[in-house]
């Protein structure tokens, strides 16, 4: 059995490896940002003046930006999936698992170093928002918080999808199955528009959508929910901290487990 | 001396699909094995479960007196693999490549590095150090791949199909480093399904074929088992072979092959010159269509195409013939 510290250090070895990948591909960093802006963007100048619904002392730039980052952080996580059957299909999984090392620090590497590229898109997005009229109307730490639980909760999307790619082995195909899980549960979700506007059944699912409680946090935690907005009905959006907090520990102490063990019998064919 | 690598009755099973039915191993301290096979022989999966990747279903392995099954992570620490794809990571540089291999056997940060200096110089590869490995050839990969399997310098080196997929002259210059390895002491097991890549480098040899054992022994104890000698032609026109066999058959002490594709005709035959001469009397009137002929001792080809009844590089399942008997050829077992 390896010890705690050296799961640790072979871990930073490999989010030392997986980060190298981004300096040296710059490309993932252009895309991993150039798609948020664009989202940014579309969304606060093509939409923004149509969605309505918006209680009064809301800009629309405030509304959007906590959904935006739930977005893009979910997505970001996806690459988890595919860099790891990348991996696979590379034979580079048979050759970690023939060395000596931690069997869990190539998903904890993994996922560490996706965690690293979602703060590197979070920044940029956040400094696109306040280009267009987003604003933190909070405190330093509740400021940090709201970072913080958008990150944490998309840490855990990186091993549900470290299990996605050790499953499904091929990295195009675990691009475009996320993509067509993924997308559908971050837009129905008060991400991009208010839940009030959701037909009943969509509506409820919205509201149990822990995506739309990662969004809520964010925008309670920026200071982005105006005073005398109306309280949710739902608990899971009237607790939207604690019930993303749930959520995060429930989708860990699942797939951390299940991924490191499908890690210890996978083989490349 | 005792042995690096012992295997008894390993047996694994995909499914409906026997990958291995009961294979028996003895590779001596310091020695090169050649485990000979084609494509779907069971090769792999044996150098899958000796380097602990794989678990058996029945049947026993040990490495430098290791048991693989039961202490996995001991084993792990003694072994260097090299699969069949060269497995690094195109965005790290050579040198990156092998540091964080190093790391990872636990060598730590200064051996690491000096380990990984030393052996990009023994492997041509100083040169390219510090660029990403994306930009290598196949052949340079491979090199930076074996490379990357001796950093800590394993007891027992796996080699899985080394050469496949490398132009002619990187399969030399890997040979000439694989030979060298074994040289220096390490011991080795070497899969391939080139029988001249075994001939070249191995001291004994185990050819498998469905996951049996279905002959050991050294490169020359497989030859005088086929015995006898081989009378080649090779012909401009493939319609010219059927003849030809007809006419040469009275000559032949086994079975002719004939390859339509490459246009060629091979005779089991006994004796020497005379029979050549004879041949060439018998063909008289076909001279025309012929361009090359030979008399040859039998090599390992010959030797896979009569144990198995199918060439080596044939697809298994493309051979309806049912696999041979196990034949002892007073082996290194």
């Amino acid at each position: 059995m390896t010890s705690l510290s050296e799961t640790l250090s072979d871990s930073v070895v490999i989010t030392k490896r997986n980060l190298i990948k981004v300096k040296r591909v710059p490309d993932l960093i252009v895309f991993a940002t150039l798609s948020p802006i664009m989202f940014v963007v579309l969304f606060r100048y093509v939409f923004g003046g149509a969605i309505g619904g918006l209680p009064p002392g809301i800009s629309y730039a405030e509304f959007l930006l906590p959904g935006i980052f739930a977005q893009t952080v979910v997505f970001g996580s996806t690459i988890t999936g595919a860099s790891i059957a990348d991996d696979l299909q590379k034979g580079l999984i048979d050759r970690f698992r023939s060395l000596p090392m931690s069997r869990s620090a190539v998903l904890v590497g993994r996922t560490v170093a996706d965690a690293g590229l979602n703060v590197i898109s979070i920044a940029v997005m956040a400094l696109t928002g306040l280009l267009v009229g987003w604003r933190i109307n909070s405190s330093l730490g509740e400021a940090i918080g709201g970072f913080l639980v958008l990150l944490v909760f998309a840490y855990a999307i990186s091993w549900l999808m470290a299990m996605v790619g050790l499953l499904v082995r091929t990295p195009e195909v675990v691009q475009n199955a996320s993509f067509i899980v993924i997308f559908p549960i971050t837009f129905i979700a008060n991400t991009f528009v208010p839940l009030e506007t959701f037909p009943a059944v969509l509506r409820t699912f919205a509201e149990w959508n822990p995506v739309s409680s990662v969004t809520l946090a964010a925008r309670e935690l920026f200071g982005n929910v105006p005073p005398g907005y109306p309280e949710p009905e739902a608990w899971s959006l009237q607790n939207p901290v604690l019930y993303t907090l749930l959520w995060t520990a429930l989708i860990l102490a699942v797939f951390v487990p299940v991924s490191v063990r499908l890690y210890k019998r996978t083989a490349s064919r | 001396m005792s042995n690096a690598i012992l295997v008894e009755e390993l047996q694994k099973r995909f499914g409906s699909n026997t990958a291995l039915a009961g294979v028996d191993l003895a590779v001596p301290e310091g020695s090169v094995l050649g485990l000979l096979g084609p494509n779907g022989a069971g090769k792999t999966t044996v150098v899958r479960i000796l380097t602990t990747l794989l678990q058996p279903d029945a049947g026993r392995a040990e490495v430098a007196g290791i048991d693989v099954l039961r202490e996995p992570d001991r084993v792990r620490s003694l072994i260097g693999l090299t699969g069949q794809y060269a497995a690094v990571d195109e965005y790290l540089t050579g040198f990156e490549n092998l540091e964080m291999v190093g790391r990872l056997y636990r060598l730590g940060k200064r051996e690491s590095r000096e380990r990984a200096g030393e052996l990009l110089e023994r492997f041509d590869l100083a040169d390219a150090a510090n660029r990403p490995a994306k930009t290598y050839s196949g052949g340079m990969r491979r090199r930076l791949d074996i490379a990357a399997s001796l950093i800590a310098r394993p007891r027992v080196l796996f080699l899985d199909e080394p050469t496949t997929g490398l132009d002619p002259r990187s399969r030399l210059g890997m040979w000439e480093f694989i030979a060298d390895l074994a040289g220096g002491g390490t011991t080795i097991l070497l899969t391939t399904q080139y029988l001249e890549e075994a001939d070249r480098l191995a001291d004994g040899m185990v050819v498998i074929d469905r996951g049996r054992v279905i002959a050991r022994g050294t490169a020359d104890e497989l030859k005088a088992q086929v015995g006898g000698q081989r009378l080649e032609f090779a012909v401009t026109d493939a319609g010219a072979l059927p003849a030809m066999v007809e006419l040469l058959r009275p000559l032949a002490v086994d079975e002719p092959h004939v390859d339509e594709q490459a246009r060629r005709l091979s005779i089991p035959v006994s004796g020497g010159a005379e029979v050549l001469a004879e041949a060439l009397r018998r063909l008289d009137g076909h001279t025309a269509d012929i361009f090359d002929v030979g008399l040859r001792r039998p090599d390992l080809d010959d030797v896979f195409l009569a144990l198995t009844g199918h060439a080596a590089e044939d697809d298994p399942a493309a051979a309806d013939k049912t696999p041979a008997e196990p034949v002892p050829v007073g082996g290194t077992r």
